[in-house]
């Protein structure tokens, strides 16, 4: 870096182009003793009370998710894997179906119908995969920031503690649906190329047309997007506990596992109704006719309890919170 | 550091101070702020501060004083066990909202996103001040870092910043807008010489244009140049505060006088009721006292006392500091 004078730092043309355009707008560039007035300070202050958010917090919280290179490699990830599975069963499967049941019913049916790899790349994912990523983004999404110290930086902004909670929120739930999408989409391409595309078969025996299917296709995606809402929302709480983010992901991917785990367990039936994971095969019912709703209701509810639940305690913590690190 | 002059020019410093009485309230106010970490860590304890607005405000104190852990109350980030601080007229955290988007801060070393670059890392954090003009944002970023001489860089990612270009951003970022107060924790910090000189520039004509700025510095000589008041802290007490002139002055410096006439200049200093005089092979030493070193010189040379030199050694903020936080080297627990 070259040693320039601080305060006798000529404005760059650009600088001053962007300030004439905007007519004035700005206070004139304020390079070395040439300020403005208190009195320009207190009416800037004074005059953009609330502002519009269009650029605001939110649009920069979208950028910090979406340009992180993390998130292309876990969102590149996501891509191969109905590329991978279609592959294993366009050429190293010996046709015939007798797949085991649970959420790989739609395996057997991929290779009569591309748009089946759709919904067996969404089954495939959603017990691990997804929620993994979920739990990366959503663990790091306080316990990042406080790591690298940017958290106190973004509080005496002032961004204000329950609206960063908020924007975190709002990040995860679009990671959310850039997952799943990711996992449809590349599903798609996949089955359009290795299988041939066509008309529906239903899961109890019906038919339908292919721009049907595709609708059905788009609100089983959202469908398994809601299912990791609630996850979402655990990694958001568990990660305004600490200042270690590798520490909120890992408890947040560990708990995944231990609802698999308890959801295996018989004599625990008791308590499955209300693990977040309980209903998130679910999403089978749209391909169903008529659609069968109650479990994807069932699923909804749980997401949303889940939400309000450990959203409040992360609230709770976030205000209450001593900004150490 | 040694002063080789008795009798001092009077410093830019105390002619400000006059300008600083301006009748604003104090930018900030704290009242037996406290902060206790676990059962019996007392942090901060007891703080009775008051930064005048427009001062140059140095705050100073050994590691593990409390300074951290008090700028950390004021900018809202950590709520007091006990006690009230008030900025620029707000009680903190409470009316953090109003009060942050008014002062810029630079706490504990810089903090940015590595994988962006200086400029949309301003971006970020003029995005979560909402009452920042959306509008005006890229050219205020534009000035910030010009200010700070890192327009060159600022399209490089920050991970590939040096530590001295990081400590620069982290200044642009306190003055993405006209700031009332600005508070900075060690902001010379992993500058050379040449950035430090801007740094301190840069302080000077901010304070030249009315902001308050409350400076946390381990350099003492840092403070001595740039600060109008200063407060020490130790162990979580303040143990002083006031203009630097004062501060200064309560520590008299030694005198070394240089003299062929030892014990004659000897009983002039003790008539004059200087402290601990004694004679040395090649003159005599004394501790001022009260006693003006014009007053001692005057003297000595009535009294027919041959000088070779007459120096008074201290006197400086460093000796004040010493003073009053002892010499110990050790990490205050």
């Amino acid at each position: 870096m070259s040693p320039t004078d601080v305060a006798a730092v000529a404005p760059t043309e650009g600088t001053a182009a962007e300030v004439a355009e905007r007519g004035g707008d700005v206070a004139k560039p304020t390079l070395g003793p040439v300020a403005p007035e208190p009195e320009a300070k207190a009416a800037e202050h004074a005059t953009h009370p609330y502002l519009p958010r269009a650029r605001g917090l939110l649009l920069s919280e979208m950028r910090l998710v979406f340009r992180r290179p993390r998130t292309y490699a876990m969102l590149g990830f996501l891509a191969v894997v109905p590329v991978l599975l279609g592959v294993a069963l366009r050429y190293f499967t010996s046709g015939g179906g007798g797949q085991d049941g649970g959420g790989l019913e739609f395996v057997s049916q991929v290779t009569n119908n591309g748009l089946f790899l759709v919904f067996a790349s969404l089954a495939a994912t959603l017990p691990f995969f997804l929620p993994m990523t979920v739990g990366v983004v959503a663990g790091d999404a306080i316990a990042g920031e406080a790591h690298g110290g940017t958290l106190r930086y973004l509080l005496v902004a002032p961004a204000g503690r329950v609206r960063l909670l908020l924007v975190k929120y709002a990040g995860l739930v679009a990671f959310c649906f850039a997952a799943t999408f990711t996992v449809a989409l590349s599903a798609l391409a996949t089955g359009a190329v290795l299988f041939p595309m066509g008309d529906v078969p239903l899961l109890n025996g019906d038919t339908i047309a292919m721009d049907e299917a595709l609708v059905r296709a788009l609100l089983i995606a959202a469908c398994v997007a809601v299912s990791l809402l609630g996850l979402a929302a655990i990694g958001l709480f568990v990660s305004t506990l600490t200042g270690v983010p590798v520490a909120a992901m890992a408890t947040t991917v560990g708990l995944v596992i231990v609802s698999a785990i308890l959801a295996s367990i018989p004599q625990f039936h008791a308590l499955h109704p209300w693990l977040f994971s309980d209903q998130w095969m679910s999403f089978g019912d749209l391909l169903r006719a008529p659609v069968e709703t109650s479990h994807v209701v069932r699923n909804i509810e749980v997401q949303a309890a889940y939400t309000l639940v450990f959203g409040a305690a992360a609230w709770a913590r976030m205000t209450d919170r001593d900004v150490t690190c | 550091m040694s002063t080789s002059t008795a009798v001092r020019a009077p410093r830019t410093t105390a002619t400000r101070q006059h300008d600083v009485a301006d009748g604003r309230e104090p930018a900030v106010v704290t009242r037996g702020l406290s902060k206790r970490y676990g059962r019996d860590r007392l942090a901060v304890d007891g703080l009775d501060l008051v930064v005048p607005a427009g001062s140059v405000f140095g705050f100073l104190g050994p590691n593990g004083s409390g300074k951290t852990t008090t700028i950390r109350m004021l900018m809202g980030l950590i709520a007091p066990t006990s006690g009230t601080a008030a900025v620029l007229g707000g009680p903190m955290p409470g009316a953090a909202g109003t009060v942050l988007p008014r002062v810029g801060a630079l706490i504990e070393g810089p903090a940015h996103y590595g994988f962006m670059t200086g400029r949309e890392n301003l971006a970020r954090l003029d995005a979560a001040d909402r009452t920042a003009d959306p509008r005006t944002r890229a050219a205020r970023i534009d000035e910030a870092l010009a200010r700070v001489g890192l327009t060159a860089a600022r399209d490089k990612k920050a991970r590939a910043y040096s530590l001295g270009m990081k400590q620069r951003l982290g200044l642009a970022s306190a003055l993405l807008r006209p700031r009332d107060l600005l508070v900075l924790d060690e902001p010379t910090n992993g500058l050379d010489p040449q950035g430090m000189r801007e740094i301190r520039a840069l302080i000077r004509s901010l304070a030249a244009d009315g902001t308050t700025v409350f400076l946390s510095s381990h350099l003492l000589d840092e403070i001595e140049q740039v600060c109008t008041h200063a407060a020490v802290m130790s162990r979580g007490r303040l143990i002083t505060q006031g203009t630097v002139d004062d501060l200064r002055a309560a520590v008299r410096g030694r005198l070394v006088v240089e003299t062929p006439d030892a014990g004659r200049a000897a009983l002039v200093l003790a008539d004059l009721k200087a402290v601990s005089v004694q004679t040395t092979p090649t003159g005599v030493e004394a501790e001022l006292g009260d006693l003006a070193p014009d007053v001692a010189c005057a003297a000595l040379v009535r009294a027919d006392v041959r000088v070779r030199s007459f120096t008074t050694k201290g006197g400086s903020l460093e000796d004040a500091f010493v003073a009053l936080t002892g010499e110990g080297f050790d990490v205050a627990d």
